[in-house]
């Protein structure tokens, strides 16, 4: 038993060390004084955050990325509620169809999304720009969104609503009163979720930006020029922080949900 | 006896349809002010429906409902002069004690303090003096129970209706907090409807009884009523515990009626002993309490007027009580069938519990015997 | 007549419309265009309303394609049994030996690295992978190897490592639900009914994590076959896959309904994929009820 454990706890902590190898050598190069992505480092820097802080096209596409990511994951979550709480509150002939279609996203490669979405945006003659983008990026949020909703709606108990109704309360007022707090960490996962898909996404937001730059397409583009990947180092160190950050924030979040609720923190994002 | 308490509620010909599932079928009952009534049946029979159509959370399909003299129709729940104990207690997880007693005074003129006051004193009626300021969350089966009849009764509704609300509690919590929902009703006078598929709970707490199967009302009737004459066999089979044995009518006249029971032998029973409405069509049947008959010893004497000769086939043993499976001497004379007769003594000082293949005798008297024909 | 589901289906009805309205006009509406497409002809700079099979023909028919088409498939088949695999081991660690109060913890660890760039976790890998890169410079500076290693870089190697560690949370986290459900018991009486601890893995454990491994293969295979990133960025566009393919197609030759053609046959043979491994699943579920 000893042994079997050991071997398969080494194992798993390789395995996190793979997992982040990339996330470990991003701020070693970040503030690497040599201007290529090689070992060994030469000296300690803080020049590729002042150059990424001074750069006009990165805090549009920075401007862009942040307009995307807020509008898509309020758009999502809100919808999001309402496929939620269809699903997980009643019955109606159609419904794991329905709900099947909207979650379809989720597994349908995301080039054909937006190979699609394209397509029929320029046959419409409709002029690409970050609202594309958003129009995309929902579309693909919603069904995390869901999934997350889903989940804090479900461990509602019904009675809950019911007897706030009962109590006096209108059927909105209930809502508002006893739905909406208990629901309330799901909701702001949810919101952390999307912003940070969003954030990231890459694919629908290089082909429906037009020629507006989101942080990821900048990225992309500014890849191809080695002199720019110091810079690049820096940029990705600090939406890593961020990155956690969030997350941290959104685990905080759900674990106060769940112990409000009585219940036990368990589980994670997925 | 007759009561002349005025109708709280009233259910005329209600039915309620879910697509193609008939889940009440022409309910007519009517429910006394200051009531202890319970809907008993078991799951799926519709007590539960019935209690969600009183309280306004469902449509009925059919049929009229009426509370204090007034039709429901167009009354929402939250407009009706009810309120609600939840199964599950439905306790607001994310508010205080106090605030989950006082969410129903939130659109009450009255001032702060005067509220905190009637929270208080709806707190010490349901033996919470001092909760009010504990989270929800953290409180035991028992004690958000009595958050929600707190919550309830501080709205002062006409009728208090309770979804089964003693099944998540443990045995010995549920029998103290069955004496303490009687005397919280004699205090506040409240019309109490209770939906359960206990059947000794219903016995314990009730005025009336409604015994409900598959949408209709098969019986309504105060507990011993309900207990010493069951109007049909599956009324008699799910209240307690009843011998049933085949009978034939010899003779029936002005409502009486001499029947032939095997093991028995003849009796004559009067109107009272006879229920007609036995719907089970397994021909005339006679039923009796495991406890109505007695086990004689050899030299023992008894006041009963008649007995019959067993042989005990099995002995269950209760600690309070002992449960004996007799065989009747010529039980099986009618159809070749030799059916077990149950019966219960109390294990009190001095008498011996009997063992398997005693032969013994059962003195019983015709006054315990009820016919379904 | 049954006034109250009428009532309760039409509140679900309103309450699931807007976002599934939104998915008809932003995805029902693209998919069938696309559809459409495929089966119309290409002109100059635009499409001719000519019904045709011809760019189903040349999809199929096209060495190029089917070589590109093929090397996606290979490529997504090896990604997702390699992630499996590796993930398989971690999952049933997480799931059995780390003590319960810490496996939220592990799970939060395991899916942060997901939640990063990205774009940049590929572009390191092509850092960690290179000419010059991590380990052919330790390499080299340890002494162990003269020249760098070459076969790790700008090929299909590289591509499946960089795949397996993008999507290693979602193989090893539907792996670790399906264990967590398994009744402990089960073991047990797998132990005191006289199998070996191996045998009762492989006899009770595998079987019942098996619909998780399934979900596994299925999340990862269906991102993978349509990856973009990766091949443009760690093959160094020399060796494309199938979404790089439809690119090319719809946006740089601008024959949109080649592209379609295309496109709608990767998503028919996703959905073939899938629909077989759901079927493998429900035996497996058959099984377990």
């Amino acid at each position: 038993m000893k042994g079997q454990g050991r071997g398969l706890q080494a194992y798993a902590l390789l395995y996190l060390l793979f997992l982040y190898a990339p996330i470990i050598l991003l701020p070693l190069f970040a503030f690497n004084s040599g201007t290529i992505i090689a070992f060994p480092l030469q000296g300690f820097t803080t020049n590729w955050f002042a150059q990424m802080w001074a750069n006009a096209t990165l805090r549009t596409a920075l401007t862009n990325s942040l307009t995307i990511a807020v509008s898509a994951s309020i758009l999502a979550t809100c919808l999001g509620v309402f496929a939620a709480r269809a699903s997980t509150r009643f019955e109606f002939p159609g419904k794991g169809g329905m709900m099947g279609f909207i979650l379809l996203p989720m597994v349908l490669p995301e080039i054909i999304v937006a190979m699609s979405l394209l397509v029929v945006l320029l046959g419409a003659g409709v002029q690409l720009s970050i609202l594309t983008v958003i129009l995309g990026h929902v579309l693909i949020c919603m069904p995390y969104a869901i999934a997350i909703l889903s989940t804090a709606f479900s461990s509602l108990d019904k009675s809950l609503e019911e007897a706030a109704y009962d109590l006096g309360e209108t059927k909105w007022s209930a809502f508002r009163l006893v739905t909406l707090p208990l629901v309330m960490p799901g909701i702001v996962s949810s919101l952390l979720i999307s912003f940070t898909i969003s954030l990231d996404e890459f694919i629908i937001a290089f082909f429906l930006a037009g020629n507006q730059p989101t942080l990821p397409t900048y990225i992309f583009s500014q890849l191809r020029f080695p002199k720019q990947i110091p810079m690049i180092m820096a940029l990705g160190t600090v939406l890593v922080a961020l990155s956690i950050l969030l997350l941290a924030l959104g685990e905080y979040f759900r674990r106060r949900g769940n112990a409000r609720m009585g219940g036990n923190p368990t589980g994670g994002f997925l | 006896m007759t009561d002349d308490r005025k109708p709280m509620i009233e259910c005329r010909g209600v039915h309620k349809h879910y697509g193609d599932y008939h889940a009440l079928r022409g309910i007519d009952l009517t429910i006394r002010a200051g009531e202890f009534f319970s809907l008993l049946g078991p799951s799926g029979c519709g007590k539960t429906t019935l209690l969600r159509t009183i309280a306004g959370f469902e449509d009925i399909s059919d049929g009229a409902i009426l509370i204090d003299e007034k039709r429901m129709d167009e009354v929402p729940a939250n407009k009706r002069p009810t309120n609600m104990v939840f199964q599950s207690y439905a306790i607001f997880p994310h508010l205080t004690v106090a605030q989950n007693v006082a969410f129903g005074l939130r659109r009450d003129p009255r001032g702060k303090a005067e509220k905190a006051a009637l929270v208080e004193e709806a707190l010490a009626m349901v033996g919470l003096r001092g909760y009010g300021n504990r989270a929800a969350h953290a409180l035991s089966g028992g004690q958000r129970q009595r958050v929600a009849l707190a919550r309830a009764l501080i709205l002062k509704p006409k009728v208090l209706l309770l979804d089964e609300p003693l099944s998540a509690l443990d045995r010995k919590m549920r029998e103290q907090m069955q004496v303490e929902l009687i005397k919280l009703q004699r205090q506040v006078g409240i019309t109490f409807v209770l939906v359960t598929h206990d059947q000794e709970e219903a016995l314990v707490m009730s005025d009336r009884i409604a015994v409900m199967f598959e949408g209709e009302i098969a019986q309504l009737d105060g507990p011993e009523a309900l207990y010493a004459r069951p109007a049909t066999r599956r009324v008699a089979d799910f209240i307690g515990v009843m011998n049933f044995l085949p009978a034939r009518i010899l003779g029936e006249q002005a409502g009486t009626a001499t029947v032939e029971v095997p093991g028995l032998g003849v009796v004559d029973l009067p109107e009272r002993q006879i229920s007609r409405a036995n719907p089970d069509d397994e021909g005339p049947t006679i039923g009796f309490r495991p406890e109505t008959m007695t086990l004689v010893g050899p030299t023992q004497t008894h006041s009963q007027p008649r007995e019959t000769n067993a042989t005990i086939d099995e002995v269950v043993y209760y600690g309070d009580m002992t449960y004996y499976d007799l065989r009747l001497d010529g039980a099986a004379a009618m159809d070749g069938k030799a059916r077990p007769v149950r019966i219960s003594m109390r294990n009190v000082f001095g008498r011996d519990v009997q063992e398997v293949g005693t032969r013994t005798r059962l003195a019983w008297s015709p006054g315990s015997l009820v016919l379904f024909r | 007549m049954a006034k109250g589901l009428d009532a309760q289906a039409k509140q679900g009805y309103a309450l699931i419309a807007p976002p599934f309205l939104y998915a008809l006009v932003i995805l029902a509406a693209p998919l069938l265009t696309i559809l459409t497409y495929s089966f119309l002809t290409d002109g100059y700079l635009e499409v001719v309303r000519d019904f045709t099979v011809s760019n189903y023909v040349q999809v199929w028919t096209d060495p190029i394609v089917r070589t590109v088409m093929l090397r996606s498939l290979m490529v997504s088949a090896l990604v997702t049994l390699v992630t499996v695999l590796l993930a398989f081991p971690v999952a049933y660690y997480v799931s059995f030996l780390v003590r319960p109060e810490r496996k939220s913890l592990w799970l939060f660890l395991i899916t942060i690295p997901f939640w990063t760039s990205y774009l940049i976790r590929v572009f390191l890998w092509k850092v960690i992978l290179g000419y010059n890169g991590v380990i052919n410079s330790s390499l080299t500076g340890l002494g162990i190897i003269d020249e760098p290693l070459t076969f790790i870089l700008y090929n299909v190697n590289s591509i499946v490592i960089t795949l397996a560690h993008a999507y290693a949370p979602f193989a090893i986290l539907p792996i670790f639900v399906a264990l967590e459900k398994i009744d402990r018991a089960l073991l047990e009486a797998g132990r005191d009914l006289g199998e070996s601890r191996a045998m009762t893995f492989w006899r009770v454990t595998l079987p019942l994590a098996m619909p998780g491994v399934l979900a596994a293969v299925l999340i990862v295979f269906i991102p993978t076959i349509g990856d973009y990133v990766t091949p443009e960025l760690i093959g160094g566009g020399k060796i494309p896959m199938i979404a790089n393919l439809i690119q090319v197609q719809m946006l740089a030759l601008d024959n949109r309904p080649l592209g379609s053609a295309l496109a709608v046959t990767a998503m028919a043979i996703v959905a073939l994929v899938s629909v077989v491994f759901l079927l493998i699943n429900r035996r497996f579920l058959k099984v377990r009820s």
